[in-house]
Parts: structure tokens; C-alpha cells; sequence
């Protein structure tokens, strides 16, 4: 009993690390530009095939690849912003977000599987990472270990950035008050796509170290374009503690549900959600707008 | 807003009949012009009427009360899953079977806007998608009463007034269709510009301003879901009189977000949009999506993309515009 | 006072460590007319919010004749006859101006939850809405798009809407700052005509109006009520003076 327990513990960490990682900088963009991004799923899945692209056809290693995928994912991602994603920032209303960034997604969708078909891209791990480590008590593999490693990695630099940084100073006074950060000098445009590039840039992250647990393929961007959101609203959107609670909570509750009842899929995870977002509708960590 | 530009005379009574006759005639006029588009595929028109009372649905609570929601298929698809259970289980009369989804869909509806509508922005967002996603994975888990992944199939109605059956060229469900949305469209004309219509807009528009007017928010905002209810009730109903199948896209997601679009499409906030987005959406989908699926995402999503950016307000308003500026053509010349 | 309409006990908003208003007490009875009055910031609108429910205070209570409506829902409030406007003009954009006024009158007839019917023509409706409307020289908009009025038809819109309500105690917002003086001046009236009895709170800043219209002032400064009186009692205060009249007070004291 108590090892099931650690047990579903374990994968729900490593789970909700991943969650974590790519929602993130969803919420920040929420917290920042109040910008409802349904489109945020997709920048991780191309960040996948990126990796998968880089690893198998280009052959170069994890770590590179990784890196490439973080950058290619930017480069992919910069003209939407250009083009569309400054069109909402902080004004549209919710309803012209949601169809914006589904419109969005939906083409991304639609390119990926023209170009690279309907099928699961795989991410070879390095050996480091692909064989099981022994806990004593139960196997686990490498990977799980370094998704938590990556997933406890993210959230301290980036408490780093955003505490100790000008970057990190300006982004808060620009999330308290938008329009005075403008009045002060703040260039928020430049704040805004320096933003819209972590966030997209951590997706891309996110999605690779991820894509065991969240397979690549076409309709990733669909398939978990609501469970980002729903971390982002369980959080609190902008806030980082709050992040990694709600993903540890939704990780536990979705792993928690396919051990001990596989049948309902995801029955608990969104009974979950309706609960927590009826028990604190900012956010477990949230602040009142 | 070609309803609200229909009925500006709205201080003059008189107005308020032809408004209704002409949707009478409209609804009429279409359905005769699909018969004889498609007179070889009135599974498809009828199809697409099942759908449009969706749109019209989530119009009510999207157009008319401002609630963002990707989940309101559930409503939808709880019923037509209910009027299947109740066909298969001997209750077969079509209008009892109408009646039977428009009282499920009463319910989804009540429950859903407890849930979404207690808040706004982000939570409301997320209640709704939580709230269908809950319900697709019940109608994936109870395969007993849906089939599961194969559907609830063997739905076979009765005959219409014990008269007309649902022959397999749908002539009797097409008509069916046509008459139930009609009668439902003009209910809804009504409802809209009723003070309890009003009230709705007024609330999407400002809801502390009208708090300030001493409205309740929150009840009226569950009663129009409600209402919505009843008539994506009544669009799952007929989905399931007519095709004889519910399969669990009926409840999913991607049905919710493609009601969304045909709503956006033709211009949420009036009931005429929600008709004509609905339509052309679907016939456009009927011609391109055949040829490649694949590509029909790639489509809808730069249709989706155009339309937010050049035609927010939806074809509706393109039309109005374009009426507007022939009115003004004309009356220049002497 | 015996007849005390709306009743404010020792009410403080704060928001965050800000304590925007602070230790508040005053009373109004049926008639009165009151003018409140601070500089910019005092907490003028903040103590609006309180009062018509959008803010629950901190501390203290507001009672409405006699009755303790610090818990009531803002409707509730509304439905005792706690009727106010806004400083930015709030309206519902996608109505027209009639549905507006008449969404208002109807509501008060508890016939907005009619769903197939359209009282908006019945006589009884339609006489109260066109009055309202009326009152502020407005009638002749009454079938435009809100979105089509120019600002200040904008803020006799936000007044008609309040007179709809039939107010027992009526609060305004600076209803007529910023507007043009053609509007301003029809706002003025209609405030000379409102009924006899009703209890008046009026924010104001232009000081001409305030003396025209009130026979109590109030006066606000960092959230505090630092005094009370009849309109010259109030420019002769030192401490107003210093806090919020200056110029003003000793340009008229000289004339
Ligand atoms: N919801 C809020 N949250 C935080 N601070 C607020 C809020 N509402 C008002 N304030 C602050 O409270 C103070 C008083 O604001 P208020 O609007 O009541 O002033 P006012 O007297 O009406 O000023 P004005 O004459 O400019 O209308 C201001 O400093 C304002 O920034
Ligand atoms: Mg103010």
C-alpha cells in the first residue's frame, strides 16, 4: 500500500514537473500580457519535432538538440508574435483570444501533419537517461528522475530572473501595473516579446524533456491544450510557486486516477479541477485582478 | 446585428409580427433551397440543422450573456445520448423524444451554468472545458448506456404522428428538422428581445451596471443557460432521431471549439449569425474537408484567424454593411 | 435626525494597507441634499462603492432606513431604493437608449423575467421610460445605438437610467464633470426637479453647483470626513481650506 502510494507518487511528480515546465510560461504570459494562449501546446509539440528532427536526421546529441529545439521553437513562434500575438496583448477580450489562439493552433496542427504525417515522432534519450535507476523499492526510469531534475531546475532560475534580475524587475511592475510600468519608461512592447520568448522558449523545453510522458504527434497541441490552461487557472496565472502547486496537485490527481481507476480516464483529474477552481477561483496562489 | 437593425422600429408594435413571419419565411426559404441543393444527401442538411440548433445554443450564453465556453457540447451530447436510451428502451414517438432531450438538455444546461457562470474570466473559461471534458470521459467510461467508443447505435424512431417514418432518404426527418428549428428560431427571436433578452445583453455589456439596476446576476445568467440548454437539447435530440447513432464525438471537445468558430463566423450576439455561420461553415466543410482532413484543420484555423482579424463581428455584419451601403447607393440616386 | 434615510457607521475601506476611507460616519434624511466633496483621491467614489454594496467595508456598517444593509447584495440595495450613477459613464452598449432606460423601469416592475412577452410597449412601461428620458432632453435619442451618442448625451443617459429606478436615496458621481455646458446645465435641472423627497448624496467639484444645490456639505481629505456643515460654514473652515478650497474660498471671500 504505502509503496503504490510512493510509487504513484513518483510518476505523479515527474508527470506534473513536465506540466509544470511548459505551463509556466503560459502563466507568465497570462500574468503579464492577459493573453489567453490556446496556442501554447503547439510551440511545445514543435518543439518536439525539432529535437526529434535534430536527433534523428541531423544527428546531434541530447543536450544540442535540446538547445536547438529551444531556439528553433523562438524563431517559429517570433512572426506569429509579430504579426498576431500583439494584435491581444492585455486589451482583446477573452473571446477574441480564445479564437485567435485556437485559429493558430489549428494550423500549426494542420502544417505538422502535412509535413511530418500523422505518426508519433520519438525523442531518443542517451543512454545516461534511458536505462532504469533502482530505488530500492522499485525500478524507475533515468528520464523520470531528470524531468524532476529539469522541472526543480526551471522553477530556480527563473525565481532567479524574476527576483534578482532588472529583467525580472521590470517584468513585476509591468504585471502590478501595466500602465504606470508604461508611464515610467518601460518599453512593454520589448518587455512583451522578451516574455513571448521565454514562454515560448520553455514550451519548446518543456515539450522535449517531456515527450515521453506526452508523446509528439499532430493533436498534441489539442490534446493538452486544455490541461496547461487548467494548470495556469489552478495556479494563478504569473505566479510560480502557485504553478508548481497546481501541477504537482493536477499531476497526483490524473496519476492518481489512471492507477487506481483507468476506466474513467480523466474523470478525476477535471472533477479535481472543478473543485479547486470552485474553492479558489484566482488560483491556489493567486491574486485578485 | 441584422436582428437588432430588423427590429430598431421596436417602439412601433406593429414591427415585432413581421419580424417573426419573416423568420418564419427565411427558415422556410432555406429549407427549400437545401431540398433542392441536396436532394440526395438530406442526411447531411439534416445533420447540419442538429448543429445549427447547437450554434444557436451556445449563441444564447456566448452572444447574448458574454460566457466564453469550450465546453458546451456537453449539453448537446448528454441529450442526444438520453433520447437514444429512452428509443432504445421502447419510448419511440418522435415529438415524446424531442421533448425528452429538450428536458435533458434543460438540466445539462442548469447544472453547466451553476458551474460556469458563478465566475468570470480564466476559471469561467477553464469550468466550461472541465465540465465537458468531465462529461466526455463519463460517456467514454459508461459504455453501457453509450456505446463507448462505438457508439449508442440501433436508435430507430417511430413514425411521426404515428403517420410519416424515417424512411432511409430522410425526407420525413428532413422536414422534421426543418419545422423544429423554425418553430425553435422564432421562440428564440422572441426570447432575445424580451425583457429577459435584454437583461441578458445587459449583463454581458456591463454586469455591475446592471447590478446597479438591481438585476441578479447569477440567476439569470443559469436561466439563459437553461434555455441554451433546452435547445442544444433539442439539436442532440434530433442528431439522435435522425442519424440514429450518438457517437461519443457528440460530447467532445473538438464539437464544442467548431461550434464556437461556426458562431463566430456568422457574428456572435445574434441569432442570424449563429444561422448563417452555421450554415456556411458546414457547407464549406461539406465540400473541403472530404478532400483532406488534414488540411481542413489548416483552413479552419486561418479562417479563424481572418475573421477575428478582419470580420469581428462576423458575416453578419459584413452583410449589414453591405445592405447598408447599397441602401445608401440607392437613395442617392434621385 | 428622526427620518434618516441612509446612515453611515463608522465605515473604513482599505485595500491592501491603504486605508482609503477612514472611521466614516454621517447620516442623510429624506429631502436632504447633500454635496460631498474632497480633492482628488479622498476616497469620494470609493465610499460610493461602499454605500451602493459594489465594496464591503472593512469596518463599520451602513444602514438604510434603518435597516442594516452592510451584507445585502447590491440588488437588494437597489430594490430598497439605493439607486446611483457612475463617475465613467457605465451603460450597455448594445442596447439602444430606450432599452436602456426601459431595461431600467422594468426591472423595477419585476418584469424582467418575462421571456415572451414585451412589456418595453405596454403604456404603463413605455410612459416611465419616455419620462425618464424626457427629464433630460433625450427623448428625440431614444431608438440610437448607445455607442452612437456623444459623451455628454452619454452621462444624461447615466442619469435617466438612475430616474428610472425611482430612487429613495440617489447618489451621484460628479454626474456633471466633464461634460459639455449645453448637457451640464440640462443635468442641473434635472437634479433642481428631482421629487422633494428623496435624499440627494452628490459628488461635485465645481463648487458653483455644489453651493446651488446642497444644504449640508461633507468633506473628504486622505479618506477622513474632516467636516460637516452648511455650504458657508464650510468655506470658512481653516483646515477645508487648506485641504481642498484654497483659492476658491478666498476668491469668493474677497467678492
Ligand atoms: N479597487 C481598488 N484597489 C486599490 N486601490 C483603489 C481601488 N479603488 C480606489 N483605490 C484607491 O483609493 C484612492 C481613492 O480613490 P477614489 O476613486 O475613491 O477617489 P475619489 O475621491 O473618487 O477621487 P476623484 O476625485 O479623482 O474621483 C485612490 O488612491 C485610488 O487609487
Ligand atoms: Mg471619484
Amino acid at each position: 500500500m504505502a509503496w503504490t502510494a510512493l510509487s504513484i507518487g513518483l510518476d505523479a511528480l515527474s508527470y506534473g514537473m513536465v506540466l509544470f515546465i511548459i505551463s509556466i510560461g503560459l502563466s507568465i504570459m497570462m500574468g503579464l500580457m492577459r493573453v489567453v494562449n490556446l496556442a501554447h501546446g503547439a510551440f511545445a509539440m514543435i518543439g518536439g519535432y525539432l529535437a526529434s528532427f535534430a536527433l534523428k536526421s541531423a544527428g546531434v546529441g541530447y543536450p544540442l538538440a535540446i538547445v536547438l529545439a529551444v531556439l528553433g521553437t523562438i524563431a517559429i513562434a517570433f512572426p506569429l508574435e509579430f504579426l498576431l500575438y500583439r494584435r491581444i496583448y492585455r486589451k482583446s477580450d477573452e473571446l477574441t483570444q480564445i479564437l485567435l489562439t485556437i485559429g493558430i493552433a489549428f494550423v500549426i496542427i494542420g502544417v505538422a501533419n502535412y509535413i511530418l504525417g500523422p505518426t508519433t515522432k520519438s525523442i531518443p534519450l542517451p543512454s545516461l537517461l534511458s536505462g532504469p535507476v533502482d530505488l530500492g523499492f522499485r525500478m524507475i526510469p533515468a528520464h523520470r528522475i531528470f524531468v524532476m531534475i529539469c522541472g526543480v531546475c526551471t522553477a530556480g532560475l527563473l525565481w532567479l530572473l524574476i527576483d534578482r534580475t532588472e529583467f525580472g524587475i521590470r517584468l513585476r511592475a509591468a504585471v502590478d501595473n501595466g500602465d504606470m510600468a508604461e508611464s515610467l519608461g518601460i518599453k512593454t512592447q520589448i518587455l512583451f516579446s522578451a516574455t513571448f520568448a521565454l514562454a515560448v522558449g520553455l514550451a519548446a523545453f518543456g515539450g522535449v524533456v517531456g515527450a515521453e510522458l506526452l508523446p509528439v504527434e499532430p493533436f498534441y497541441a489539442l490534446r493538452y491544450m486544455v490541461t496547461f490552461l487548467v494548470v495556469v487557472s489552478v495556479g494563478g496565472a504569473g505566479s510560480i510557486p502557485g504553478a508548481v502547486a497546481a501541477s504537482i496537485l493536477l499531476g497526483l490527481a490524473d496519476t492518481t486516477g489512471k492507477y487506481l481507476a483507468p476506466e474513467y480516464g480523466e474523470f478525476f483529474f477535471y472533477l479535481a479541477v472543478i473543485l479547486v477552481v470552485f474553492l479558489f477561483p484566482n488560483g491556489l496562489l493567486g491574486r485578485r485582478h | 446585428m441584422t436582428d437588432r437593425i430588423m427590429v430598431d422600429g421596436m417602439s412601433a408594435p406593429r414591427f415585432s409580427v413581421p419580424l417573426e413571419l419573416r423568420a418564419v419565411a427565411i427558415t422556410l426559404a432555406l429549407g427549400a433551397l437545401g431540398y433542392t441543393l441536396f436532394p440526395d444527401d438530406l442526411a447531411f442538411l439534416t445533420r447540419l440543422i442538429s448543429i445549427t440548433l447547437l450554434v444557436l445554443s451556445l449563441d444564447l450564453v456566448t452572444g447574448y450573456c458574454g460566457v466564453a465556453t469550450l465546453g458546451h457540447a456537453a449539453i448537446y451530447g448528454v441529450s442526444a445520448y438520453v433520447v437514444g436510451n429512452a428509443c432504445l428502451a421502447g419510448h419511440s414517438d418522435p415529438l415524446l423524444l424531442l421533448l425528452v432531450g429538450a428536458v435533458a438538455g434543460a438540466v445539462m444546461g442548469l447544472v453547466s451554468g451553476l458551474l460556469v457562470t458563478r465566475f468570470k474570466g480564466l476559471p469561467q473559461l477553464v469550468l466550461s472545458i472541465a465540465v465537458g471534458q468531465l462529461i466526455a470521459a463519463l460517456a467514454n467510461k459508461l459504455s453501457s448506456l453509450t456505446g463507448g467508443s462505438d457508439g449508442l447505435s440501433g436508435i430507430s424512431p417511430g413514425r411521426l404522428f404515428g403517420v410519416y417514418a424515417f424512411d432511409m432518404y430522410g425526407r420525413t426527418g428532413y422536414v422534421f428538422s426543418v419545422a423544429v428549428l423554425m418553430v425553435v428560431f422564432v421562440v428564440l427571436l422572441r426570447i432575445v428581445h424580451s425583457p429577459f433578452g435584454l437583461l441578458c445583453q445587459a449583463i454581458k455589456d456591463d454586469s455591475l451596471r446592471a447590478r446597479m439596476i438591481g438585476a441578479r446576476v447569477y440567476p439569470r445568467l443559469v436561466l439563459m443557460y437553461g434555455v441554451s440548454g433546452v435547445v442544444g437539447g433539442i439539436g442532440g435530440a434530433l442528431n439522435a432521431i435522425n442519424t440514429g447513432v450518438v457517437g461519443l464525438d457528440s460530447v467532445g471537445f473538438e464539437r464544442s471549439a467548431e461550434a464556437l468558430v461556426m458562431l463566430v463566423l456568422g457574428g456572435a450576439g445574434s441569432l442570424w449569425g449563429a444561422l448563417i455561420g452555421s450554415i456556411v461553415f458546414q457547407v464549406f466543410e461539406h465540400y473541403v474537408s472530404a478532400a483532406n482532413p488534414f488540411h481542413w484543420m489548416t483552413m479552419v484555423g486561418a479562417l479563424l484567424i481572418a475573421v477575428v482579424l478582419f470580420a469581428p463581428k462576423g458575416l453578419v455584419s459584413l452583410g449589414g454593411l453591405l445592405a447598408g451601403r447599397a441602401a445608401s447607393l440607392l437613395r442617392r440616386r434621385p | 435626525m428622526s427620518q434618516s434615510l441612509l446612515e453611515l457607521r463608522n465605515v473604513s475601506m482599505s485595500f491592501g494597507g491603504m486605508r482609503v476611507n477612514d472611521d466614516i460616519s454621517f447620516s442623510i434624511g429624506k429631502g436632504e441634499r447633500v454635496a460631498l466633496i474632497g480633492p482628488n483621491g479622498a476616497g469620494k467614489t470609493t465610499l460610493v462603492n461602499v454605500i451602493s454594496g459594489d465594496l464591503t467595508p472593512s469596518q463599520g456598517a451602513v444602514h438604510l432606513a434603518g435597516v442594516d444593509v452592510t451584507a445585502l447584495p447590491i440588488s437588494d440595495r437597489v430594490d430598497a431604493g439605493l439607486i446611483r450613477t457612475f463617475q465613467i459613464t457605465r451603460l450597455f452598449k448594445s442596447l439602444t437608449v430606450a432599452q436602456n432606460v426601459a431595461l431600467a423601469v422594468m426591472q423595477r416592475k419585476g418584469l424582467t423575467r418575462s421571456m415572451f412577452s414585451s412589456p418595453i410597449d405596454r403604456p404603463d412601461v413605455r410612459l416611465e421610460w419616455e419620462r425618464a428620458l424626457g427629464m433630460l432632453g433625450i427623448a428625440h435619442l431614444a431608438d440610437r445605438q448607445v455607442s452612437q451618442l456623444a459623451y455628454g448625451q452619454q452621462r444624461l443617459l447615466d442619469l435617466a437610467i438612475g430616474l428610472a429606478l425611482e430612487p429613495k436615496v440617489l447618489l451621484l458621481d460628479e454626474p456633471a464633470a466633464g461634460v459639455p455646458s449645453e448637457e451640464s446645465s440640462k443635468i442641473i435641472e434635472a437634479i433642481d426637479r428631482l421629487p422633494s423627497d428623496i435624499a440627494v448624496l452628490m459628488i461635485e467639484h465645481d463648487m458653483d453647483l455644489v453651493f446651488r444645490f446642497a444644504r449640508r456639505v461633507l468633506v473628504l481629505a486622505n479618506g477622513k470626513l474632516i467636516f460637516q456643515g452648511n455650504p458657508t460654514e464650510v468655506t470658512h473652515h481653516q483646515e477645508v481650506r487648506r485641504a481642498y478650497l484654497g483659492s476658491y474660498a478666498d476668491a469668493r471671500h474677497a467678492s
